[in-house]
């Protein structure tokens, strides 16, 4: 659509304190571009780099000054060549003035569209803000910054800055930079400017938006209070997953010679008796049938529509509670935003009243929602206060979905208390435990938090992008590792871990960890497992089990019938629990009996007594469960008994 | 293959582990309900529902149906008996006499419940005399033990299935706390023994017995007399016993149709602490949206289920594709094509593991940082020892702390960055409300996060904040509406209540649909209260001022004045257009298709009709509309 295409020029600072981030910001702004080539094909960008050596843009050649600034590309429709641009960004050698490149920016856009396509023309600013900007010829430089400020909000601009500090930017002058940040919060005061810190590549990559998605409300009326207080609200969506793009399937069978293939696959479906017959049953003569226990019970599309659930459309209040009676596990989907109907004073009052006393009083709403008519169920769900940081926000609340009765299982776990003091942790490892959950601190006083939600990108869509973009060139290209930046999202950070090498090591000398010894692998999960086909899900098992699994899995695939010499007591499980039929138990339970009396008679000098002694401790524990009549297994053990003290009195039965 | 972003919530696995869950391992149930017909039951009274007297068997009875009907959509994979004794008619496989089992055509007698063996256990009342007739069993001078029998019959209909799958139960359902009263000197105390030792025999194969007394007007019933010793009740449980059995009853008539689920492990995962030190967890879901179940597509008129088959046909050739396909991606003028293993290459990003990165406080976990249901993780020693005493240190410092642990979920269809919530044990009067265990929530990345900076429109000024008089009359209202009891969870879903009470009503032919009660709906006479709206009103006052309805009025009025005027100038334009045309002529002569497709929208217009679709679609709507 013609009225939403966005008019967007990156002014991104490569002087010489950037140039160890410029490889991540080559990639943000590559991949903005790239997802503009597949979702937004009409947007417009331009590039601008400032601090480079040279200098060539409109200004300077009308009115002079304006120096160390670079048009890279003009303000076009976007293509695959801008990503080569943005690919390759030159490495300036000089510090940058980040207001004259705003300048020239919005003079591109000045220029180009005049003052149309208000609020759909964007700068984004990529800078690190550390070196002064030039002092103005009149008034100082917070005047100067105000009136671009104000030109910007006439023009209907928005304007998006990422700052790179931190770590990035240790030894930079800390006046100049409190500077920075106060001119640069004028534009935040006064245009709608997101100015977002980041200080490390990978909140970098997540702090620009890459992809904008044009909001929609959820619902537009009334939120009531009661029948005769309403407030006028709108609902947006605050969260959204962004799903893996669903790529569409490629035919191979057209000839490479025909150009016009669109190599589309249709996917067809049919429903087909599942008689001998298997006839095609056509859409019209098919209905839908719901279980009913054993059953299916046909019911039609219209016998539905005339009884099933229709709730009215409206949101409602059903009352306030304490924000400490709901569990944040309970919340259940993406969150929904409430903002009072744009324009409407009284609403917005009445939202930011309710707002603010539901902080003070700690208090939490629950709501009932229908957002459409015709929507065959209702939401219910807890309202929360959201009180707005920034002066030109009004106040909203946060809505999350919250389960019905039937959408909680209530199962019940044993208290730790209960535990087996061996189990429970004593002092001094409760102690390394507390000292790692504090020092292990990813929201540490003073810094950025690290790995903010809002600032941190999807490494699979990243790195789909970036191969989408390699393949493009080079078709065989294999697969991107995760590079460093994207590793930080995936793995600890190394340089927090070897900060608190001491903390962890000290975790490490108190907790001691150990194969099960006792574990064998029973018949049981072998069968369940093997289906799944998946071996590497226990990848970290160790090797001797492995090899236990695929013995097992191999014997299973000839169908153990008998029980062997090498694994007894598992052949024995796995006859036992075959259920094909009801002979298999008692024809296990025989071999075993005439393997253990083979092992003991076979015995050379009670080599074979240990494991008989297992055959045994399985066959009992089998007979138990099978329930199957214990005298001729009890009359077995005594025989065996007998058999057993005469030869070799050591093996005591328990 | 694709690879389903759902295939977190699938139970791929199940299985119980650890020895502390023992007790809960089997996954069915099998219930023999066994009632007392003897003429007592017919005799005596107690007040129902609507005031009416009824009897103890038609309490019994409808209690039981009750139960049918909840369990044949919760727990449809358990198998039922029912079984009468005291009864002049006798059928079972034992051939005893004073026992009745009733069933249906096409069940076993010990099996799942069908929509048949309700329907007709329904109407079993009206012919039960006919049928199966009362009497008593016990009498002075036969040798015939009916209790004795009927606990046989039920046994013997337990015999079914192992012990380790299926839990049987068997329900006595009586109002005699004294079945040999009767009888006297050795008779008495032969039978009392006989019929004991029965009961513990099944007992010891692993059935318990419970009882369900019913309770005369006059006399309640004394568990101690007999039914102690049968159930081997004593101290403690003997003196609850009675109280918590009504309840039974009760609960038995008043249950939530819900599926139920038992519990399962999702996933065995290890948890990744540092290097070397990994602990082994399991993870279950306890909370998910629950659906109705599954849909089999039927053919109309055989009712018999189909089966679908996916093919893939090349739009290019026609021809079908047998092999799977690549997957492609327009770019840049071109198709970039990725085969099935790149892709799953690509999304797998991590050992699928959960890799801890660090601590945050609480605080830092925003209301909008949510995206799915949580899922619960609790440790397992079994795999690997120790993982609980790790778990329950780091658990309990986190709780103290308050603070959260991120991490990151590596698996294989979903990777993602998961908060690690300590969840302390939540117990009300003995029963657990919160389980003691770490949720784990899934945070959204930046992608997922939409602008709030977008969403709000521009403007100039600053936006309106409410005064402190506003804020304190918006503090008395939340004050006056607290709901202060309330807890998660605490309504039924509407809409699944309607499709299981249709559903039963469809199934059993029920003339009609049994009420569903919307208890999302507000308390409307809550809100109705003085005090309520004397609150309401007030912070109406001072953020609206006297006009609120005023105000209301004129912007609903512009608005909707403004959008229904656009559509009725448009209407009435293409009244006037369309009347230039003789429609019933066009569409006798089959000109219709002679206009343009402007000129029959204005009929469609006209007679407000949708104006969208193809041209064949837009004639055969005009058609339609003229009846023809």
């Amino acid at each position: 659509m013609a009225r939403n295409k966005e008019k967007l020029v990156l002014l991104l600072d490569v002087g010489p304190s950037m140039h160890s981030v410029l490889p991540e910001v080559e990639k943000v702004c590559s991949m903005l571009v790239e997802k503009k080539l597949i979702f937004r094909k009409n947007d417009e960008v331009g590039v601008v780099v400032f601090g480079t050596e040279e200098t060539n843009n409109d200004l300077t050649k009308e009115v002079g000054g304006y120096d160390h600034i670079v048009v890279l590309e003009d303000i076009k429709v976007v293509d695959g060549d801008l990503i080569d641009t943005l690919q390759k960004l030159p490495r300036g050698t000089v510090d940058g003035d980040f207001l004259d490149a705003i300048v020239v920016g919005m003079d591109m856009l000045i220029k180009k569209y005049k003052d149309i396509h208000k609020g759909k023309k964007r700068l984004c600013l990529i800078t690190n803000a550390v070196h002064p900007i030039k002092d103005s010829l009149e008034g100082t430089k917070e005047d100067q910054v105000e009136t671009i400020a104000a030109q910007m909000t006439a023009q209907g601009m928005k304007m998006e800055s990422v700052v790179v500090r931190g770590r990035l930017s240790q030894d930079a002058n800390k006046r100049i930079m409190d500077e920075n940040d106060r001119l640069l919060s004028i534009f935040s005061k006064q245009t709608l400017t997101r100015t977002v810190y980041v200080d490390s590549p990978t909140s970098l990559l997540g702090a620009l938006k890459t992809r904008r998605i044009t909001p929609v409300t959820v619902f537009r009326g009334d939120l009531e209070l009661s029948p005769d207080m309403k407030i006028k609200v709108w609902v947006y969506k605050r969260t959204q997953e962004e799903k893996f793009p669903t790529l569409k399937k490629y035919s191979e069978k057209a000839p490479q010679t025909n150009k016009f293939a669109t190599h589309q696959v249709k996917v067809d479906y049919e429903y087909k008796t599942v008689d001998g017959a298997s006839k095609v049953v056509p859409p019209e003569q098919r209905i839908k049938g719901y279980r009913y226990g054993p059953q299916v019970v046909p019911i039609s599309a219209a016998e539905w529509d005339a009884v099933k659930f229709k709730p009215e459309k409206g949101v409602k209040l059903l009352g306030f509670t304490d924000a400490s009676n709901i569990m944040r596990h309970y919340y259940m989907k993406d969150v929904y935003l409430f903002i009072a109907e744009p324009g409407n004073t009284r609403a917005i009052l009445s939202v930011s009243a309710i707002a603010r006393a539901m902080k003070e009083m700690n208090k939490v709403a629950i709501l009932r929602c229908v957002w459409r008519q015709g929507q065959q169920n209702v939401v219910l769900g807890v309202l929360t206060p959201n009180i707005s940081q920034n002066d030109k926000l009004p106040d909203s609340f946060y809505f999350n979905v919250l389960p019905f009765i039937e959408d909680v299982r209530e199962y019940q776990f044993p208290s730790f208390n209960s535990f087996p003091v061996s189990w429970q942790p004593n002092e001094q490892q409760q102690k390394a435990a507390d000292e790692l959950v504090q020092m292990l601190n990813l929201a540490p006083s003073g810094k950025e938090e690290a790995l903010l939600p809002d600032y941190t990108p999807n490494p699979v869509l990243e790195r789909f992008y970036r191969h989408l973009e390699l393949k493009s060139k080079q078709p065989d290209a294999a697969v991107p590792p995760l590079d460093g930046t994207l590793k930080r999202i995936t793995e600890p950070d190394p340089e927090l871990f070897f900060e608190n090498k001491s903390v962890i090591d000290a975790l490490r000398k108190h907790f001691e960890l150990k194969e099960n010894p006792k574990l064998k692998k029973s018949a049981r999960r072998l069968l369940r497992e093997k289906p799944s086909g998946s071996n590497d899900e226990d990848g970290d098992a160790d090797v001797s089990d492995a090899q236990a699994v695929n013995s097992i899995e191999k014997a299973l695939v000839v169908k153990i019938e008998k029980i062997g010499d090498l694994t007894p007591v598992q052949d024995f499980e796995v006859i036992l629990s075959r259920r094909d039929s009801p002979e298999w138990v008692g024809k296990a339970i025989k071999e075993m009996r005439d393997k253990i009396l083979g092992l003991l008679s076979d015995s050379h000098e009670g080599d074979n007594h240990l494991i008989a002694v297992e055959c045994i401790a399985a066959l009992r524990k089998g007979c138990i469960l099978e329930q199957v009549s214990p005298s001729p297994s009890l009359c077995f053990c005594a025989t065996v008994s007998a058999f057993a003290t005469a030869k070799w009195p050591v093996i005591a039965f328990s | 293959m694709d690879l389903d972003p759902e295939d977190v919530f699938k139970d791929e696995e199940d299985g119980s582990d650890n020895e502390f869950f023992q007790q809960s391992a089997s996954s069915k149930e099998y219930v023999v309900y066994l009632v007392d017909a003897s003429p007592k039951m017919f005799n005596t009274t107690c007040p129902g529902k609507d005031q009416k007297d009824e009897t103890h068997f038609h309490l019994a009875v409808s209690c039981i149906a009750e139960s049918l009907k909840t369990q044949i959509i919760s727990r449809s994979y358990d198998e039922v008996a029912i079984c009468f004794f005291n009864t002049r008619e006798k059928k079972n496989l034992q051939d005893l006499n004073g026992v009745f089992v009733f069933n249906v055509a096409e069940r076993e007698h010990l099996d799942r419940p069908t929509a048949r063996l309700i329907k007709e256990f329904d109407c079993l009342q009206e012919s039960f005399m006919r049928e199966i007739g009362s009497q008593y069993g016990i009498v002075p001078g036969s040798r015939e033990n009916s209790l004795y029998n009927a606990l046989w019959v039920a046994q013997a209909l337990l015999r079914k299935g192992s012990i380790k799958t299926a839990d049987k139960r068997i329900l006595l359902l009586t109002n005699e706390d004294d079945p040999f009263g009767g009888l006297l000197g050795a008779a008495k105390a032969d039978m009392t023994r006989t019929s004991l030792q029965r009961a513990k025999d099944a007992q010891d194969l692993g059935i318990s017995i419970e009882l369900l007394p019913l309770s005369c007007p006059d006399e309640e019933f004394n568990v101690k007399v007999f039914y102690a010793d049968l159930l081997g009740l004593d101290g403690e449980d003997l003196v609850q016993f009675m109280p918590s059995a009504g309840q039974k009853l009760e609960d038995m008539k008043d249950q939530l149709r819900k599926r139920m689920f038992t519990r399962r492990i999702i996933r065995r995962i290890t948890f990744d602490i540092t290097n070397g030190l990994s602990i082994q967890l399991n993870t279950y879901a306890l909370i998910r949206p629950a659906v109705p179940g599954a849909i089999t597509w039927l053919d109309s008129v055989t009712n018999l289920p189909l089966k679908i088959e996916r093919s893939l046909i090349c739009e290019d050739t026609g021809a079908l594709i047998q092999e799977p396909p690549k997957r492609f991606q327009p770019y840049r003028n071109e198709n970039v094509k990725f085969s099935m293993d790149e892709i799953s290459e690509m999304k797998g990003i991590s050992t699928g593991c959960l890799r801890l990165l660090g601590f945050k406080p609480l605080s830092c976990l925003k209301d909008y940082h949510n995206l799915r249901p949580s899922t619960f993780v609790y440790p397992s020693d079994q795999e690997v020892v120790g993982s609980t005493c790790i778990f329950i240190a780091l658990y309990r410092s986190m709780l103290r702390l308050k603070r959260f642990a991120v991490a990151f979920y590596g698996s294989s269809s979903h990777p993602q960055l998961v908060a690690l919530v300590a969840q302390d044990e939540v117990a009300k009067a003995g029963v657990q409300i919160e389980p003691p265990g770490i949720n784990m929530i899934y945070l959204p990345y930046s992608d997922d996060i939409r602008d709030v900076e977008e969403i709000f429109p521009d403007t100039d000024d600053d936006a309106p904040r409410a005064d402190e008089d506003q804020i304190q009359k918006a503090a008395a209202l939340i004050k006056r509406i607290d709901m202060r009891d309330f807890s998660v969870s605490q309504f039924a879903n509407p809409a699944l209540q309607r499709h299981y009470a249709v559903l039963q009503a469809l199934a059993l032919e029920e003339d009609d649909i049994p009420e569903t009660i919307d208890e999302t709906l507000p308390d409307e006479e809550g809100l109705a209260r003085p005090a309520v709206v004397k609150a309401i009103e007030e912070f109406k006052l001072s953020v609206y001022g006297d006009n609120y309805d005023e105000e209301r009025d004129f912007l609903g009025k512009g608005k909707v004045g403004e959008a229904s005027r656009k559509r009725k100038t448009i209407v009435e334009n293409a009244v006037k257009e369309s009347a230039n045309y003789d429609w019933a002529d066009l569409a006798e002569n089959g000109q219709l298709k002679d206009l343009t497709v402007a000129a029959l929208k204005t009929y469609l217009s006209a007679h407000n009709l949708p104006v969208t679709g193809k041209k064949e679609a837009l004639i055969s709507r005009i058609l339609t509309r003229m009846g023809k």
